[in-house]
This record gives structure tokens, sequence and C-alpha cells, in this order.
């Protein structure tokens, strides 16, 4: 066992009877977690009325239910787990897992458990839950997705049968067949070919409807057009009579291109469901002082002037002055440097902030609105807005094709009206027919489908459908440093060890001391070592801002920074073997003298080297925009091989930046993960967010790298540019299977079943060389 | 004669369309197609899984026949 949480883990998985977790399992799950008392009181905001009422449901007397969502699922085994567990729960009546989208259907008593409870345990087992808002994008989308289904289920069946009936019928035309036999072969195909024409049909009617209007010919003009004409034109020949029906073309037709759709908007609707995943719906509370009573009200009901009690290591609710107390804060999400910043009386907090050190009172200037956070918002919705659009490959491509097939027909009848009045509507229904642009309208979405779901599997979400085809055109990438080229946090780079004691034994007296404080620096001495072997703190003292003092197996510890350690002697820095240039130092001390120097600096991610390297063997400019002080940034880029970099960069800056970047003609990729990315990500003509980065982040982003390693943005270029080649050959395929076509069929030549036979095979050929993409 | 048998076979098969898309909506409906992945895993493991305590004893009873 490496820590408490994963051996209570292991407990409640073999108290609870489910070993078997451990034969099932195929990948390692996220690391187990202690429940700290104050991560329960958190989960306890779940029971607030005013707060479930947003994605709670009553599901009968005394029952609800919610929807959850788990993290840290990696395979099937952890589904399993959660389900096996939470049923066992007294008071579950019921619970779902969802393997594809980890979210849980829970439905409880709220008599017997609370719905915290569930949460805690849900944590217990090592992963994390919270709830979702089951908001109205996603009825939509899945109504949306049960009725594409319902189309593609009538097309499939109804097709089945026509193709049936249609063997009869080439048959019959081809050894003979009394006229009322083939007639009432034709009458049955014409019944189950209406809900095919009319229903399932029915997107693309609206789709090349909308096209029509708005004066921007799509694709589906010209496949609504071959639906209709072959569908009256077939109609036309049932009732008076004629050589040709086309029913079985058009059952066909309408399954292959609504099942290639539906294969797509699978793809990418999984992106974007995981995607939502990533949207916490945290309880926005707030601790109100009021009349000398404390209690936690919605921060909707703060009103300006109001006091605050903001405690250490939680988020500050609103912008304001602090009133009382003194501490520090994390204002990464604005500026993108990970500091801890002094905050005493008089000073002003801004709301997203983290309280670092101890409480503070702070008076309230701005909420909601009325925020700096909502100020950076509303620049992401500008800039949104204003994006640089590359037109899209096959619109350009389909507008200019539809008119051409729509003004070829029309010389084709024109001409056979006046040379064979009786053949000239079969022969223009028959140039429609063959050259349905059935496999130029699939070329493009195969290609998207087949390498968003192999994007997925790599841990790379595709939200927006022309990002790939953006990033074929990229020159330009812009990084953002904190949490996208580092990893965001103080970690310990180098242990000098200057008494008699070794460093390790100095590194677990640290980490001892630490573990009474939430302060980020602390965090990367507990996280270095086990938990099983810290010792035990008596009366620890924590400073604010400077260090903490406290007593081991009675020999009294200080550990903090240079000024706070009991340091009277002159300590040589720079003699020490310290590997990093930016780096912050902490001194451990017991009453005497220094026992050792710990040096922290926020770490390079293991990838970005490599990503970068690649980047620029392939021809693609690479830069860096960071918040942070220019030492620093100059640090990291000169480690990475950044030439082109800018420092202390706030939201705006960055967003210029870019425009500038833009105007010399480069396409842009943006990465990036913080609230003060934000804009440049929606500015940029694609971009990458972080999968641990900020909500508002992952939101204005075309992608989003779950897994956070770099590399995978080099993937997702080379993807990219994979696609774009498979879109064009497939593209120049299918335009030059329709143009061959063509003339035979306006010359009379081609026979239906042959013009069925080369419509499904130049869409076949379509979609396997989709597949190719990998 | 045979164009009897036809209106008959053909009619039949209508209804049995019917029925079948009618089935078809009732289960996508239902959800039953809401996520694809879970049916197949959830049949691997199983509450009578030999590894899970309460079925433990069964299997030192029976002889092993794994491997």
């Amino acid at each position: 066992m490496c820590c408490r949480g994963c051996q209570a883990v292991a407990q409640s998985i073999v108290d609870n009877g489910l070993e078997a977790y451990y034969q099932s399992r195929t990948a390692m799950p996220a690391s187990g977690q202690e429940v700290l008392p104050d991560e329960i009181k958190k989960l306890a905001l779940y029971d607030h009325p005013d707060i479930q009422r947003s994605f709670v449901i009553n599901a009968g007397e005394n029952a609800k239910e919610a929807v959850l969502i788990l993290e840290g699922i990696t395979c099937a085994a952890c589904v399993w787990l959660n389900e096996r567990h939470i049923r066992q729960l007294e008071g579950v009546i019921g619970v779902e897992v969802n393997y594809g989208s980890h979210r849980a259907r829970v439905a409880w008593d709220e008599r017997k458990i609370n719905l915290s409870t569930i949460l805690q345990e849900i944590q217990l087992l090592g992963y994390n839950a919270h709830p979702y808002n089951a908001h109205q994008a996603d009825k939509i989308r899945k109504t949306k997705h049960k009725k594409d289904l319902q189309r593609v289920a009538i097309a499939g069946i109804a097709s089945a049968q026509v193709m049936m009936l249609s063997v009869g019928l080439y048959a019959g035309g081809w050894y003979g067949m009394t006229t009322d036999i083939m007639e009432l072969l034709r009458w049955f195909s014409m019944m189950l070919t209406i809900p095919v024409a009319t229903f399932a049909a029915m997107p693309f009617y609206r789709s090349a409807w909308s096209g029509i209007k708005s004066g921007h010919l799509n694709m589906d003009v010209p496949v609504a057009l071959a639906i209709i004409t072959a569908f009256l034109g077939s109609v036309w020949v049932t009732v008076f009579g004629g050589a040709h029906v086309y029913y079985d073309t058009i059952g066909m037709f309408t399954l292959f291109l609504l099942a290639t759709r539906l294969l797509e908007t699978g793809a990418r609707e999984k992106s974007v469901e995981a995607a939502e995943n990533l949207l916490k719906l945290q309880p926005a509370m707030a601790m109100r002082v009021k009349d000398g009573q404390q209690s936690y009200v919605p921060v909707l009901e703060l009103v300006k002037y109001d006091l605050i009690l903001v405690k250490s290591g939680e988020a500050i609710a609103a912008d304001g002055v602090v009133v009382d107390g003194e501490s520090t804060a994390d204002e990464s999400l604005l500026t993108g440097e990970s500091r801890a910043i002094p905050k005493g009386l008089g000073s002003s907090v801004i709301a997203g902030s983290v309280n670092l050190d101890s409480p503070l009172i702070v008076k309230v200037t701005g909420v909601g609105e009325d925020t700096v956070l909502a100020g950076i918002v509303r620049l992401v919705d500008k800039a949104q807005a204003e994006k640089p659009k590359i037109a899209q490959l096959a619109d350009r491509v389909a507008a200019w094709f539809t008119w051409a097939l729509l003004a070829f027909a029309l010389v084709v009848g024109i001409i056979w009206l006046l040379v064979d009045q009786t053949r000239a509507f079969e022969i223009v229904l028959s140039v429609l027919v063959v050259t349905c642009p059935c496999a130029l309208s699939l070329a493009v979405p195969a290609a998207l489908a087949a390498a968003g779901s192999h994007l997925i599997k790599r841990g790379i979400l595709v939200l927006r459908g022309h990002a790939l085809e953006t990033l074929a055109q990229v020159t330009h990438v812009v990084f953002d440093k904190t949490g996208t080229l580092t990893v965001g946090r103080p970690e310990i780079v180098d242990i000098q060890a200057l008494a008699d004691i070794s460093a390790e034994e100095c590194l677990k007296l640290a980490a001892s001391l630490e573990q009474t404080s939430e302060h980020p620096l602390a965090r990367a001495f507990t996280h270095k070592v086990d938990r099983a072997e810290l010792y035990a703190v008596m009366s620890a003292v924590n400073a604010a801002g400077r260090g903490i003092a406290g007593n081991i197996a009675g020999v009294g510890y200080t550990i903090g920074n240079q000024a706070y350690a009991s340091v009277s002697q002159a300590f040589d820095v720079n003699g020490l073997n310290l590997t990093s240039e930016h780096v912050t130092l902490v001194w451990l001390c017991d009453s005497t003298r220094v026992l050792a120097v710990f040096a922290l600096a926020d770490a390079l991610r293991a990838d970005a080297k490599v990503a970068v390297e690649q980047l620029q063997s392939r021809g693609i400019a690479v830069s860096m925009l960071s918040g942070d002080a220019p030492q620093t940034v100059a640090y990291v880029a000169r480690q990475l091989g950044i030439v082109d970099y800018l420092a202390q960069q706030q939201p705006q800056d960055k967003f210029d930046q870019l425009k500038r970047l833009q105007a010399q003609g480069a396409v842009v990729a943006m990465v990036g993960d913080g609230v003060n990315d934000a804009p440049v990500l929606s500015g940029a003509q694609v971009s990458f967010a972080m999968g641990t980065g900020t909500d508002v982040a992952s939101q204005s982003s075309d992608i989003v790298l779950l897994s956070s390693k770099l590399g995978d943005v080099v993937v997702a270029l080379d993807m990219g540019k994979n696609a774009l080649v498979v879109m064009r050959q497939n593209l120049f395929w299918a335009a030059a299977y329709n143009l061959t076509a063509l003339p035979f069929a306006a010359m009379g030549y081609v026979s239906p079943w042959v013009a069925a036979l080369g419509m499904s095979l130049s869409s076949l050929i379509v979609v396997v060389n989709a597949l190719r993409l990998k | 004669m045979t164009t009897s048998t036809l209106v008959f076979l053909l009619t039949m098969t209508v209804i049995f369309i019917f029925f079948m898309v009618l089935g078809i909506f009732w289960a996508i409906r239902s959800g039953q197609f809401d996520d694809m992945d879970g049916p197949a895993q959830r049949i691997l493991m199983d509450e009578d899984d030999p590894m899970l305590p309460s079925n433990q004893t069964e299997v030192e009873a029976a002889p092993t026949k794994l491997r």
C-alpha cells in the first residue's frame, strides 16, 4: 500500500466482497484518496435544498434521483466496483452506470441516506463523483440521437424488404414476368419506400431547404433532389407504367447516408459528453458573516458590502477587499503565475482566486457580472465571435458541384426532349441517380468519424468539427507556460542536506511538518513521502506566508523561507548544487542549525521538450506567452529551445499578440489551461486545452487533451494532416466516379442495377479509405 | 392463382415489418441503445463470480477446472 487512501480503498473493496475487481481490472485507476474532514463538509453542501434544486429530480415520495459524473474511471472494473458498492448502500433504490459516458444515474430514499453520504462512499473507493446538471442541450441531443436511430431502423428494415422485391423485379426483367405481378411488386415496393422517403430522409430535406433559403447550396441539396426525383419518378412509373423503378436505390442510398452520419455524430458527441464531464457543478456557496453570525449562503444572494469569511484552501467567492486577517492568495487564474501573493488589510482579492494560508474576512465589492472573472468570460465570448474560420473544404466543393450537376441534368433533359421525348424523363432521372453524390457527401464525414474515434481512444477530444481540417494548415503553435508546458505546481527538484541527518530523513521531517498546511508548497513535500511513514507532530504553529514550527519526538523543528529559518550564520546558497535556476528555497532547521535546504520549482512536463522539438522538426513555429515574470519565462524557454517568447502577458495582451500573428497570415494553434488563456483559446484558429485545466479553458477550446500529454498535440496535428489527405482523396475519387458515370448515363447506357451497384461501390471505397486513418 | 399467393405473402411481410418497427422503436425509446459498451462488459462480471467470498465455498468444493 502506498498510502492510507489506497489502504482504505483495498479495505473497502475486500470488506464488501468485491475482490473480483482485482481480477477484472485492465488498467490502474487514479490513486485513491483520503477523505479529509473539510472535504466531507463541502460534500455536505450538496444536501442543501437550494443547491439540489439544480440537479435533483423528485422521483416519487421521498425518492430522489440525480445524475453523477464519476471521475477516475479507467476501465470496466471501475464501473462495476462503483455500481456494486453504491447498490449495496442502505437507502439506495437504484444505480446505473453508463460505461461510455461515465455517468451514473442514482436514485435514493432521502429518509435513509443523504446524497453526500453516497458521494463520500464513492470517494472512499478512490473515485470522485460530482453531480451533473442534465441541462437542455443534453436533453435535445438525447432525443435527437433516438430520432436518428429510428430513422436508420426504418431505412434499414424497409430497404432490406425493397431489395428482396427488387431482386424479383430484376429477375422478371431478365426472364420475363406478367405485367400484373410486376405491378404488384412495384406497388408493394412503393408502400415500403414511403416511410423511407418521408420520415427517414427528413434530415436531408431540412438541411437542403435551409441551404437553399440561405442561398448557400450544400451537399444535401443534390441528395434531397435525388431522393425526391427518384421517388416521384418511380411513383409516376408505378401508377402510369414505364421501364424502371428506383425504390431499391432510394432505400440503400438513404440507409448508407444516415448510418455514416450517425457514426460521425456519435464520435463527436462522445467527445462533447466527455468534455461536459470535465465541467464540475460545484456548489457556489460562501460563508457570510452578518451580525456576528456565520452562515453558508448561495453566492447569488451576496450583495455589495457583505462580509464573507474565506477559509484557507477555499476559493474566494466574490471580488472584494480584505478587512481582517493576513494570508496569501493564488491568483494564477488571472496571471497564469502560480505564486502566493501576500494579502493583508486593505488588499483587494479577486473572485475565483484561492486563499492559501489563513482565514480572511473580505468585504464584497463585486459579485456575478461585476467580477474580474466575468470580464474575462466576456472577452471569451467576444473572441469566439471574431474567430477566423477557414472555409470548409467539402462545402466549397459541394457548392460548385451542385450547380454543375443541376445544370447538366437540365441540359441533358432539354436535348433528350428534342431527340426522343418518350425517354427524356427516364434519362434525366438516371443522370440524377447515377451521379447521386453519395460518395461525395460521405467523403468528409467518414474521414472525420474515423479520425475522431481514433483520437478519442488516445484521450484527445475533438469538440468542434472544423478543428481537424484546420489542424492540417497550422503554421504556429503558441503555448502557455504555467500548467501547460510545466506541471503548474511546485515540485521538489533538489535536496541539500547540510548537517549529519540524511537527505531522506530530512524530507520525512519536512513532510511531517508540512502535512499540517494546505499551502501549495506543502503539497510538494507530502506527495513525495509515504503517508504511513510520517512522524506525529506536536504543537504545530503555522506562520502565514513564512513557515511552520513544530515538535517531533521532543525536538523542535522549523521549516519555511530564509527569514523564518532560525539561522544566525549566513549560508552560501551559491555553493549548493541546485540544478534549476528559478527556484523557491525552503529551509529546514532545528533549534540550533540548518538541517537541509529544499529547492522547489514548477517542473516541466516530462514530454514538453520532445513535443516542442517534434513541432519544430515539422516546420511549425513554436512560441510561448506567459503571465509569469521574465526570468522564469526565459529560463523555461531556454530549456525547451523556444526562441520566441513573451512574459508578463495579461489575457488582453495575449489576445493582441495572437491578432498580430494572425495579421501576418499565420494559422495559429493555441495550447493553454487557465482562465487567463481562455480569450486566446477562443481567438486562435484551432485551440487545445489541457484536461487538468479550468472549465472556462476547455469550453473555449476546440480540442481537449484529457491525458494532458503535450505529445498529443503532435499526434493531433499529424492526424489532421492525414485526415485532410484522406478527405482530398475521397473527394477526388467521388468526383471522378461521378464525372465518368455521367456521360454514359446521359447517353442512356446505364441500367438501374448498374447505377445502384456503382453508387454502393463508390461509397464503400470512400468509407474503407477513411478507415485507413490511424 | 400466383398473384393471390403473392398478395397474401406480401401483406404478411408488411404486417411483420410493422411489428418489427414497433419493437425496435420501443427498444430505442426505453434506452436500450444508450450504452453500447456496458452490456458486453457487464456479462463478464457476474454476481456469482467465484472470487466473491460468498461464493468461495463452492469453489473449494468443486475441483479446479481451470488450467
